[in-house]
């Protein structure tokens, strides 16, 4: 799988980030250590503890590593959940963590997969 | 201050503050060849960081959203302590509503940039704003370094050496200044007059500031010649006309400057101020042109200024006198032209030299150059001083973790507390804590009376006393242990001094205290039983019927029957081990206000209190003392005194216990005894206490 092939799968912008980062290498570098941040399970725990601040942070996270990679969108449903979450819980405070739950999975194994076959 | 290996000039620094590690790695990677880089991952490190380094910082970095303090937060601190001045800040950030940026703006920021970015105009962005804020700076330091030579050049060379002249000549301060005005004022309109007088604006400043120096030769003058009130000999007058060769010579003469164009001209100045155009002045009889203009125009300018001046041979002409003394050639010949601009610029003469009268505000003005110079060079002083602070800090820091030391260091604002890296680690906190006072994780580990105490002492020290030593408990991983912190508070220098914050360092002392209680414990108990021994029980015997007056006490003695036999027949061990039994017996048997020791020996002394009756509660001890230790069968004799027998004399109870003892053993032991008179004759089986020579039966 190739890096643009990894963004078609994650729903990404590929053409976008290779315009403003430049350097392929430079941004496979940086999609491969996606896999490492920890902002998703700190927006998971977080929910789970309902501290909705330190989720809002974990999720404001998510949404600007996405959107320095152009996961658009992972990007666009943290988004979501930033700005939900900037007023605290609400009603749709759950559906919206779904939808980026769902997504960031889907990032992950479009991800995972360019590392398998990219061993570093 | 770190430098690129092999090369001197210094790497600049960016400080990058953002929670998240991708997007920090992110700047890292794409600024990391060209700068050092050092991270913040919340407001509380960045803030921390820029106290440390200061303006060794070039570019911050700055995302909004962060834990512990935001961007914002940041912003705050720059601003309250203007470190915004001197370091610019790059906000990045995904938060791009427009209340965000203006207030961002607000706050001081240099650029704005929302995610996503762009590498390239970011890395544009990040250079251009370093190169902006350096080249300010160094502009700044270019003009002072300008404004500083210069005033060095004119101002202090030629003030100090034209005025020992002008105060041996006995001219008024203001000769120099009018010279120096008329001197411009001449050359300009030269200038503008005739092009083949046409000078460069630098070489007309250079002659002003030169045509101060053109009477430096008479410092070498007999004081009276030049001071002589009547008209000179010709001897005097010949000795008078030197001054203009010793002044040259002089200039000629420095050992350093020789290529200074002030030099060169101050050279021309004084020694052909005197020449005349017409060749008959001196000392080289120049003609014409051949003298420098520069000399023609200061000749021109001394003559004016001495007819208007008051001399100690003549009163001082008006103005309109003295120009028409010159215009008429009464004062030498001068150059023709030069005449001409004098009658031209008459009108504007007076005028311009009463500003010089004015010296004295201008004086002033210079004064305050001179301060705001010395301002500057406090400015290189203090970079000069932040590199040695920086190789102060990294020492400290170097000894602080060699040290395994708890070194804290508190400022009041922003209220915070730095660890050692060390330190930290033992305590199990973070390096960095804001607002100790009111942070749970040291309430629960100093408990807050302790970090209030400690707090209150060193705000009641006083700049000359800083110090102070604290003894105090700290649960550390759940263990309470001694520790001992000695703190120096940080006074300002200000009048009244305010508290700064404090310096220190914690260390532990539980195992040295838990020495000296070993110690203490060692000093007042028998080794063996651990019960207190003699000494020890005879003071708190003593301080027991001190403190109650009104108590009735007993004191018994006892010891073993046969013992002798028992350390015989199974040994001495198995003697220690009759012992420590017989102690462990009398701690179960007597009560917690009750005094227990060993006396020596075999013998051991219980002392109580009892409300009604003593023999009661004596039987109940001396019958859980009887039994048996293996085979051996316990045995013990015992005498009993109370205090309302014989008072609360303490060698007269034991005394008198003593001898109930003897008397107890004489009756054919394994009973108790309690004083009375009939006993007052009877030996002492322990010691002879009150001298006498018998020996105890044993």
């Amino acid at each position: 799988m190739t890096l643009k092939e990894c963004y078609t799968a994650l729903e990404g912008d590929y053409e976008g980030v290779i315009g403003r980062l430049r350097s392929e290498k430079m941004v496979q570098k940086f999609v491969l250590k996606f896999l490492n941040d920890k902002s998703y399970e700190l927006l998971e725990a977080s929910m789970a503890a309902k501290n909705y601040e330190e989720a809002f942070r974990a999720a404001h996270t998510i949404k600007g590593v996405c959107q320095n990679l152009s996961f658009t969108k992972l990007y666009e449903s943290s988004h979501r959940l930033t700005d939900n979450l900037r007023s605290g819980y609400g009603a749709e405070t759950d559906g919206l963590v779904q939808q980026v739950s769902e997504d960031y999975k889907q990032t992950i194994a479009a991800i995972e997969e360019l590392q398998a076959e990219n061993p570093a | 201050m770190r430098y690129i290996n092999g090369k001197d000039s210094p790497r600049q620094t960016i400080l990058i503050a953002d929670d998240s590690e991708m997007n920090r790695s992110i700047l890292t990677d794409m600024l990391g060849d060209e700068y050092e880089i050092i991270e913040a991952e919340n407001g509380v490190e960045a803030v921390s960081i820029l106290q440390k380094y200061g303006n060794s910082i070039s570019l911050l970095l700055l995302d909004i959203v962060m834990p512990e303090m935001d961007g914002f937060g940041v912003l705050t601190v720059m601003n309250k302590h203007r470190w915004i001045e001197d370091i610019p800040v790059i906000v990045i950030s995904a938060e791009n509503a427009s209340v965000h940026v203006e207030r961002a703006y607000e706050l001081g920021v240099t650029e704005f940039i929302s995610r996503p970015f762009d590498a390239l105009i970011l890395h544009r962005r990040v250079v251009n704003t370093i190169l902006l804020y350096a080249k300010q700076k160094r502009l700044i330091d270019l003009v002072a370094d300008q404004i500083y030579e210069k005033e060095q050049q004119s101002g202090l060379m030629v003030d100090i050496l034209s005025h020992i002249v002008e105060f041996r000549n006995g001219e008024s301060g203001l000769h120099v200044l009018h010279i120096r005005t008329l001197t411009e004022i001449l050359l300009k309109h030269l200038g503008h007059k005739n092009g083949l007088y046409q000078l460069p604006r630098t070489e007309i400043s250079l002659i002003c500031t030169a045509s101060a120096l053109h009477d430096i030769g008479k410092i070498s003058i007999p004081g009276e010649i030049l001071n002589k009130p009547g008209r000179l000999t010709d001897e005097e007058f010949a000795e008078m006309k030197k001054h203009t060769l010793i002044g040259a010579e002089m200039l000629k003469a420095l050992p350093m400057h020789q290529q200074e164009p002030l030099i060169k001209k101050a050279y021309e100045i004084c020694r052909w101020h005197h020449e005349r155009y017409d060749g008959r002045g001196y000392p080289d009889g120049l003609k014409g042109d051949e003298i420098p203009i520069s000399a023609q125009v200061v000749a021109l300018a001394d003559v004016y200024d001495a007819l208007t001046s008051e001399r100690v041979y003549k009163k001082a002409f008006s103005h309109e006198v003295a120009v028409k003394m010159i215009l008429d050639g009464q004062c030498g010949t001068f150059n023709p032209i030069l005449m001409e601009c004098l009658k031209e610029v008459e009108s504007i003469l007076v005028e311009e030299l009463r500003g010089d009268s004015d010296a004295r505000a201008s004086r002033r003005q210079m004064q305050n150059v001179a301060e705001e110079l010395l301002r500057h060079e406090d400015l290189s002083a203090s970079e000069r001083t932040l590199q040695l602070l920086e190789h102060e800090r990294m020492k400290y820091s170097f000894f602080a973790d060699m040290s395994e030391e708890i070194q804290f260091e508190y400022t009041v604002a922003p209220s915070m507390v730095k660890l050692s890296p060390y330190g930290a680690k033992k305590l199990g906190l973070d390096e960095i804590l804001m607002d100790p006072h009111n942070n749970p994780e040291i309430q629960v580990m100093m408990g807050s009376g302790t970090l209030r105490a400690l707090s209150n002492e060193l705000r009641s020290t006083t700049p000359e006393h800083p110090q102070v030593k604290y003894d105090h408990e700290i649960y550390i991983h759940g263990e309470k242990r001694w520790m001992r912190t000695i703190g120096r508070a940080m006074w300002s220098a200000d009048e009244p001094p305010r508290y700064m914050g404090a310096i220190g360092k914690t260390t532990d002392i539980h195992d040295e205290r838990t020495r000296i209680d070993a110690l203490v414990q060692m000093a007042s108990h028998d080794s063996l039983t651990g019960l207190f021994n003699h000494n020890y029980a005879r003071e708190r015997i003593k301080e027991r019927m001190e403190d109650r007056q009104a108590g009735v006490f007993a004191l018994a003695i006892f010891d073993l029957d046969h013992f002798k036999s028992a350390n015989d027949n199974y040994g001495h061990m198995f003697g220690d081990k009759v012992l420590i039994h017989m102690a462990e017996q009398l701690r179960r048997s007597t009560r917690g206000g009750d005094i227990a020791a060993r006396v020596g020996g075999d013998e051991f002394l219980i002392f109580l209190e009892y409300k009604e009756e003593a023999e009661a509660v004596v039987q109940r001890i001396f019958s859980s003392l009887e039994g048996t230790y293996e085979d051996f069968q316990i045995s013990v004799s015992m005498g009993v005194v109370r205090t309302d027998v014989v008072g609360t004399d303490y060698d007269t109870l034991f005394h008198a216990a003593d001898q109930a003892l003897y008397a107890a053993k004489r009756s054919g032991r394994g009973q108790y005894r309690f004083y009375d008179d009939s006993m007052q004759e009877m030996l002492s089986v322990i010691s002879p206490i009150d001298g006498s020579e018998e020996k105890p039966v044993n």
